[in-house]
């Protein structure tokens, strides 16, 4: 090694490192002093900061510092605040009538962006994320409605249900026909004939309209209405529309009048807080299919 | 040479060398002359407009800020004077910083390091810390004599001190105190402020503005210029030997010496150089180093050394700009007996100032043409489509309206394809039920929900293209979105 006091690069007359590749020296070109100072102040900065706020990892847990400093309590205390903006919001929503909501673009707005969140986490696994519907599960963008599609009487559903065990749930339901013995075979194809010419579809070779119109009066009528044209209050659909919860084929239509129908909508009340659920009841209505 | 460091000056405490080099302190001397002037325009220039320009009054009607240039957070909005940009206008932000950074490399090609000399910040407070420091503590000699005395400090030398940084807080108090004011309606905040009723953060940029200012123009000066900027290296890469540089004109002749010797050896015809050496370029130079040592990159090209300069060669009656804003090919075209050439066009040059005018153009046109109505349709996903009992079908949008004009607007909606379609928005019970008409606030967007039906007997498509029209009724600005329209 040679001594790098005095080893001077001669072209520059700076001292060199004493590091040499190829016969090429480096210079040695110090930092400023300031520089220097400042890099051991981080130093010393980051050993404060060991010991103030949590740090090291532990075999259980991790060293909690001074100041008792937390990221969770820090988002404990956010979530707080949020909670408590929101709960002043869902005050005004929980005042206000449900007709009024509809009507304040800022309630509305308000309405749609709660009940969108919570229809999600709720309702979304039966009805699909926008409402879509499945077969057996109402598309809620229609305006088909089995209970009604008012805004009390979507509230009046999502609180109590539909033979959810509730009180106060929707009853009534479709009678199996066929398990029970009440229509034989035959009279179920021409009833189910009958059903899908009332919408105007189209019906089997050589079916009796006559005799279907006779079952159907006997049997159907009182629930789905003279020309079945349904009824809210019992929860039977319309069967002259386009909308067909089960399928509108010949074979769904004999399954359905065979060994009937009664689809579950469970009660929301006391699962969800009441303005909770007027929220929901305005995003339902909103979705397009509102009366 | 002048810059080569004696190692053995340095401090080492270990056989590698020093590891470390202390700050060496410059004590710039007063100077006059025509870049001294430019300097003071320039920083008087600068600096009124940083400090006062949040007091400029502009008005944009009935509830709408009335700060000329004001950057409002909480309500994510830019004003500048007739302009008010949205986030979503972000890329103004970045076309200015193309034009800023292009700018800065024309610059560089056409005289060096303008930004650096007369501009920067950094040279702009430091230049008037330095003033203020002259002011108190007198020119260069006596402020290097009084720094080097060892006498114990008298009570004059003590409050000289004082009134030095007490005056160099009060700068830098009022530099992050103008900060915050672009942030908030100043003369507000003013009043807040002086009445301790600003927010926190108000004081705490203050604070730290306070703290940069007084720390960077205050102490650490030319070592932000030669150690912290990437500016100079970068600049280093960009020059070419065109560019015009605050240059020693070496072509003025070797030796160096006095007037009188200079006299005597040029009575004779023997060779002598202009530069008396007088070290009157060292003694102006904010960072402390010989600019006849060639260009390096501590020089931020103040142009204070020409004026040092051309006041000593006009004294001693030789020719101006020894000392001057050149480069070395006329240096070596003098030198054997060529005119010199300035090129100011060259491809750089034109390639630089046609970037600038095209992203400068964009801009203004686009600035100039964008609309202050917009429209942005977002199709339902679940489900795409619905049948209703009629067997007519329907989709839903989630439309979102944009009014960045300054007053409130009533608009319809229409939506347009080939199916005869119908639109419903929820929640408006408007008069004309198949013209939904909505009002917009003024500065805000609306987000609503469109519903289009097309009726069964149209019998449409799998999918139908359909342009949505939102005219504002009383203005009829249009604004028009496409999107599809979706059987089942």
């Amino acid at each position: 090694m040679t001594d790098h006091h005095s080893d001077i690069d001669s072209v520059t007359g700076k001292s060199t490192t004493g590091h040499e590749w190829d016969g090429i020296k480096e210079l040695n070109t110090p930092l400023p002093r300031w520089w220097v100072i400042s890099f051991y102040l981080t130093i010393v900065w980051a050993i404060g900061y060991w010991i103030v706020y949590p740090a090291w990892p532990l075999i259980q847990s991790n060293t909690t510092g001074l100041f008792g400093y937390s990221s969770r309590a820090d988002v404990a205390v956010e979530l707080a605040n949020l909670e408590k903006i929101r709960g002043d919001k869902m005050a005004v929503l929980g005042a206000a009538s449900l007709a009024d909501i509809e009507k304040d673009p800022a309630l509305l707005a308000l309405a749609r962006a709660k009940g969108k969140t919570v229809f999600g986490d709720n309702c979304a696994p039966c009805h699909g994320s926008g409402g879509a519907g499945a077969k057996g599960f109402p598309n809620l963008n229609d305006d088909d409605w089995l209970w009604g599609g008012t805004l009390d009487q979507i509230m009046q559903t999502i609180q109590f249900g539909a033979r959810s065990g509730h009180a106060k749930a929707h009853e009534g339901q479709m009678l199996a026909f066929g398990k029970d013995g009440v229509l034989k075979g035959d009279e179920i194809v021409t009833v189910a004939n009958y059903v899908r010419a009332l919408s105007g579809l189209s019906t089997r070779k050589g079916y009796d309209a006559a005799k279907g119109e006779k079952i159907f009066a006997e049997n159907c009528v009182a629930c789905h209405g003279d020309g079945g044209k349904g009824n809210p209050e019992m929860g039977a659909p319309n069967l002259t529309d386009k909308i067909w919860l089960y399928g509108s084929d010949e074979a769904s239509l004999i399954e359905t009048i065979s060994l009937g129908r009664a689809g579950v909508m469970p009660a929301w009340e006391g699962r969800l807080d009441p303005a909770t659920i007027k929220a929901m009841a305005v995003y339902v209505h909103s979705l397009g299919g509102g009366k | 040479m002048n810059k080569t460091v004696n190692p053995n000056e340095l401090t080492s405490d270990n056989d590698n060398g020093p590891l470390y080099v202390a700050q060496k302190k410059v004590y710039p001397q007063s100077i006059s002359g025509t870049f001294r002037r430019i300097k003071w325009g320039l920083m008087a220039f600068c600096l009124g407009v940083y400090y006062f320009l949040p007091f400029v009054r502009w008005n944009r009607g009935i509830g709408a800020p009335s700060q000329a240039v004001l950057i409002d957070l909480p309500n994510s909005r830019f004003y500048f004077f007739f302009i008010e940009l949205w986030p979503q206008e972000i890329y103004y932000f970045t076309g200015l910083l193309i034009v800023a950074a292009v700018a800065l490399f024309l610059m560089n090609s056409v005289g060096g390091r303008i930004w650096c000399g007369y501009l920067c910040p950094q040279t702009v407070w430091t230049d008037l810390f330095y003033a203020v420091e002259r002011l108190v503590e007198g020119d260069r000699r006596e402020r290097m004599k009084k720094d080097k005395s060892s006498d114990p400090m008298k009570l004059e030398r003590i409050s000289e001190i004082v009134l030095k940084h007490s005056i160099w807080l009060l700068i830098a108090w009022w530099t992050g105190g103008a900060w915050v004011l672009y942030f908030n309606d100043a003369p507000t905040l003013v009043k807040e402020l002086v009445t301790f009723q600003a927010p926190m953060i108000a004081y705490i940029w203050i604070g730290i503005l306070t703290a940069t200012t007084y720390v960077l123009a205050g102490f650490m000066r030319e070592q932000v210029c030669t150690y912290m900027c990437p500016w100079p290296r970068i600049q280093a890469a960009l020059t070419d030997e065109w560019a015009l540089n605050v240059t020693y004109r070496y072509d003025r002749g070797e030796k160096r010496t006095s007037v009188k010797k200079a006299a005597e050896l040029r009575a004779l015809g023997q060779p002598v150089g202009d530069c008396v050496d007088c070290y009157q370029c060292v003694a102006v130079c904010p960072t402390g180093i010989d600019i006849r040592n060639g260009p390096q990159l501590e020089c931020i090209q103040c142009g204070l050394c020409i004026d040092a300069c051309d006041n000593v060669m006009t004294k001693i009656g030789r020719p101006k700009r020894l000392i001057g804003y050149d480069n070395d090919i006329n240096i070596q075209r003098r030198q054997e007996g060529k005119p010199p050439v300035y090129r100011i066009v060259r491809a750089r040059t034109v390639a630089y100032s046609a970037i600038i005018a095209a992203v400068g153009g964009i801009m203004i046109y686009t600035l100039a043409t964008r609309s202050l109505l917009e429209v942005n349709v977002l199709h339902d996903r679940n489900p795409v489509a619905v049948r209703l009992s009629d067997g007519s079908i329907r989709n839903a949008y989630t439309v979102r309206l944009l009014n960045k004009s300054g007053y409130d607007r009533v608009i319809a909606i229409d939506a347009n394809g080939p199916a005869n379609l119908t639109t419903h928005v929820v929640g408006i019970d408007s008069v004309t039920p198949d013209r939904p008409m909505i009002v917009i606030p003024r500065d805000s967007t609306s987000e609503l929900r469109l519903l289009v039906t097309a009726p069964a007997e149209s019998n449409p498509e799998k999918s139908i293209p359909v342009r949505f029209h939102v005219t504002d009724i009383g203005l009829g600005e249009v604004a028009t979105a496409t999107d599809n329209f979706v059987a089942p």
